[in-house]
C-alpha cells in the first residue's frame, strides 16, 4: 500500500539544537568541525609549520630576499591556480590552463613582434583569444553536457596543438622581446621593498585574488558559483541559470589565464612555446593543497593563493638545504595526497 | 465550505506524454484561496506531472494554467517563482554548504544601495541575514541560533523549515510542498505539520502532495485524487476515512455520486 508510515525513527539528536556544541564533542570531532567551517585553517597550518620548520633547517630561509623569491616563483602558477580555483569551486576541472596560457602568450608575442602590431593591441587580442578559449570549454560543458574533465582533456590538445601551429615551434628571444615589445615584459620588472625584490607578476597574482575573493564573497554571482558547485540540481531547482553560471566561470577562467600568460612573459623573458608544460598540474596542486575540494562548492579562493606559496616554500627550503629536486616532488606529492585525504574526512563531519 | 469562486491557481485539460506514456491526460486542477489542497495519488498517477506543470518544471503538452483568473505559460520554475509560486520539492532544493542566509536569498539576493551595488555588486548580507532571521523567528524556527551556519549542519527538519520558510518568505501566491514529512521523524514530521498549518494561518495557499494519509487527513481542508493521470475526485476530509481515500486513489472503489 501507499500508505507507509514514517521511515525514519525519531532521532532525538535531530530534535536537539542545531548550535555548535563543541564541549561534548571529543577534540577530533572538534577539530573536524571547527576545520569544516574554516577550511583555509589547513593550508595556512601548513604553511606556517612549513615556514618555522625551513626557517630552522635551510641556511638563510627567512631572509627578505628569498621570501620573495619565492613569491616571484609561484607569481604564474599561482595566477593560473586562480583560474583554476573557480572550476574547481563549480566541481569541474580545467586541464587546459596551461595550454591557454601558453597559446595566449605566442599569440601576445607572434601578434606584436612578427605582425608588428602594437603591443597594446596584440595583448588585447591574446586576451580575446584567452577568453575565446574558456567560451570553448563552456559551451562544450553546458551544451553538450560533456564531463569538464574530458571537455578540457581535449581542449588541451587542441590550444596546444594551435600554439605550435601559430609559433612555428620558435621562440621568441628575450632581446628581441626588450626591442620590440617591451610592454609584454612588464609583469616582470622588479622592484624593492626593502630588501625584498618583488615583481609586477606578483602584484598581479594578489590582485587576481583580491579581486575573486571579492567577487566570490561578496557578490551574487560568487554565491552562484558555489551554489552550482554544491550541489547542480539544487541550485536549478532554486532558480539558478546554471549553465549560464558554468559559462561566466570558463570564461573568466581563461581571461585570468590570459593574464598569467602576459606576466608568464616577464617571468621567462621570452615567448616559448614549450614552456610551462606542467603548469596545469602544478594549478591544481595549488588548489587543492590549498583545501578547495575537487567535489566543489567547498573551500576559499584565499587557499590556492597559500597553496602555491606551499609549494614555493617546500621547494625553497629543500634546494637551500642542498636536498636533491627529487625529494621536492616527493615532498609535493605527499601534501597533495594528505590535502585530499584531509578533505574527505572534513567532508564527513556529521550534523 | 465557503470558498470564494476564483481559484487561486487552476489548470484545465493539462497534457504531458513522454514518448507513449502519458503521464498527464487531461488533468484539472484547483486551488482556492487561503486553503491547503493534498494531492494524493498512487505512484505513477500523474502526481509530480501535474506539480511540475504547475511550478513550471516542465510545460504541459496542452491544456490551460490559471493565476488568479490569468492565463500563465512558465518556461521554467524561475518564471513561475517570479508569479509568485514557491515550491519546496522533496529534496529542498538547499547547498548544504551554503549558509541558511544564503541559501533563503538564492537567486535573489539583495544588493546593496548605491554605488557599492549598483556598481560593484556587493551583496547586503546584513539586511540578507536580518530578513532571513525575522522570516524564521515568524515561523517558530529560531532554535535554529545562527543564520550563517552551513545549511548541512541542520537537522532534517530544520533543513525541511529552511526551505519552507524560503517558500513562505517569497512566496506570494501559492505554495507547492512535495512530502515535506517523507524523510522525516514523528517528531519532526509535527513540528512541520504545525508549520503548514501556521503558513495557511497568514494567508497564503498550499498544495501539499504527501503519501502520508494520517498527515494528509490532518492537515488538508480538500483532498485531490490523482489516478491515471487525472484527477478522480476532489473530497473533504471531514466526510471520508483514510481507507476511503486510499480505496479511491488505488482504485479499489469509486468516490460515490462519481459515474465510471
Amino acid at each position: 500500500m501507499t500508505d507507509r508510515p514514517d521511515p525514519a525513527p525519531p532521532r532525538d539528536a535531530a530534535d536537539a539544537v542545531a548550535s555548535f556544541d563543541l564541549a561534548r564533542r571529543g577534540p577530533l570531532a572538534g577539530l573536524q568541525h571547527f576545520l569544516h567551517l574554516y577550511p583555509t585553517m589547513v593550508p595556512i597550518i601548513v604553511l606556517v609549520l612549513a615556514l618555522a620548520a625551513f626557517g630552522a633547517l635551510a641556511p638563510n630561509f627567512f631572509s627578505a630576499f628569498n621570501l620573495s623569491l619565492i613569491a616571484q616563483q609561484v607569481a604564474v602558477v599561482g595566477t593560473l591556480a586562480a583560474a583554476q580555483s573557480l572550476v574547481i569551486l563549480t566541481a569541474g576541472i580545467d586541464l587546459s590552463v596551461g595550454a591557454i596560457m601558453v597559446l595566449t602568450s605566442v599569440i601576445m608575442g607572434r601578434l606584436a613582434v612578427d605582425l608588428g602590431l602594437p603591443v597594446p593591441l596584440a595583448i588585447l587580442c591574446g586576451m580575446a583569444g584567452a577568453g575565446l578559449a574558456g567560451v570553448v570549454n563552456g559551451l562544450l560543458v553546458t551544451r553538450l553536457r560533456l564531463p569538464p574533465f574530458i571537455t578540457t582533456l581535449g581542449t588541451w590538445n587542441v590550444f596546444l596543438a594551435l600554439n605550435y601551429y601559430l609559433s612555428g615551434r620558435n621562440t621568441i628571444r628575450s632581446q628581441t622581446l626588450d626591442a620590440e615589445a617591451p610592454l609584454l615584459k612588464l609583469f616582470g620588472a622588479r622592484f624593492n621593498v626593502g630588501s625584498a625584490v618583488l615583481t609586477w607578476g606578483v602584484v598581479l597574482m594578489l590582485a587576481v585574488f583580491a579581486l575573486l575573493y571579492y567577487l566570490l564573497n561578496h557578490t551574487a554571482w560568487g554565491r552562484r558559483v558555489y551554489a552550482v558547485g554544491d550541489d547542480l540540481e539544487s541550485a536549478k531547482l532554486a532558480g539558478i541559470r546554471t549553465d549560464r553560471v558554468l559559462m561566466s566561470v570558463y570564461m573568466a577562467a581563461g581571461l585570468i589565464c590570459g593574464l598569467a600568460a602576459w606576466s608568464s612573459i616577464g617571468r621567462v623573458g621570452s615567448v616559448s612555446p614549450t614552456s610551462f608544460q606542467e603548469a596545469n598540474l602544478e594549478s591544481i596542486t595549488a588548489v587543492v593543497i590549498g583545501g578547495i575540494s575537487l567535489f566543489g562548492g567547498r573551500g576559499s579562493i584565499l587557499g590556492p593563493l597559500i597553496g602555491a606559496l606551499i609549494v614555493g616554500v617546500f621547494n625553497s627550503g629543500l634546494r637551500l638545504m642542498g636536498v636533491d629536486v627529487l625529494w621536492q616532488l616527493f615532498a609535493t606529492g605527499w601534501l597533495i595526497i594528505v590535502a585530499v585525504a584531509i578533505d574527505q574526512w572534513i567532508r564527513k563531519v556529521s550534523s | 465550505m465557503t470558498q470564494t469562486p476564483t481559484p487561486v491557481l487552476q489548470a484545465r485539460g493539462l497534457v504531458k506524454r513522454y514518448g507513449r506514456v502519458t503521464a498527464l491526460d487531461r488533468a484539472d486542477f484547483e486551488l482556492y484561496p487561503g486553503e491547503i489542497l493534498a494531492v494524493i495519488g498512487d505512484n505513477g498517477a500523474g502526481k509530480s506531472s501535474l506539480i511540475k506543470a504547475l511550478s513550471g518544471a516542465v510545460r504541459p503538452d496542452e491544456g490551460e494554467i490559471r493565476l488568479a483568473g490569468q492565463p500563465v505559460s512558465f518556461a521554467d520554475p524561475l518564471q513561475a517563482r517570479r508569479a509568485g509560486i514557491e515550491t519546496v520539492y522533496q529534496t529542498l532544493a538547499l547547498s548544504p554548504a551554503l549558509s541558511i542566509s544564503d541559501n533563503m536569498f538564492m537567486g535573489r539576493e539583495l544588493r546593496r544601495k548605491g554605488v557599492l551595488g549598483d556598481w560593484l555588486g556587493m551583496l547586503d548580507k546584513p539586511a540578507m541575514d536580518r530578513f532571513a532571521r525575522q522570516k524564521l523567528s515568524e515561523l517558530g524556527l529560531m532554535t535554529i541560533q545562527n543564520i550563517t551556519q552551513p545549511v548541512e549542519t541542520l537537522s532534517g527538519g530544520q533543513r525541511q523549515g529552511v526551505a519552507v520558510a524560503r517558500a513562505a518568505a517569497f512566496g506570494s501566491r501559492v505554495i507547492i510542498l512535495d512530502e515535506p514529512t517523507a524523510a522525516l521523524g514523528v517528531k519532526e514530521s509535527r513540528r512541520v505539520l504545525d508549520l503548514i498549518l501556521d503558513v495557511r494561518s497568514r494567508g497564503i495557499p498550499i498544495v501539499l502532495i504527501s503519501h502520508n494519509m494520517p498527515h494528509v487527513f490532518e492537515v488538508a481542508d480538500r483532498i485531490h485524487i490523482h489516478r491515471l493521470g487525472r484527477r478522480l475526485a476532489v473530497i473533504d476530509p471531514r466526510a471520508h476515512s483514510m481507507s476511503d481515500a486510499v480505496a479511491y486513489m488505488t482504485g479499489a472503489r469509486l468516490p460515490e455520486g462519481l459515474a465510471a
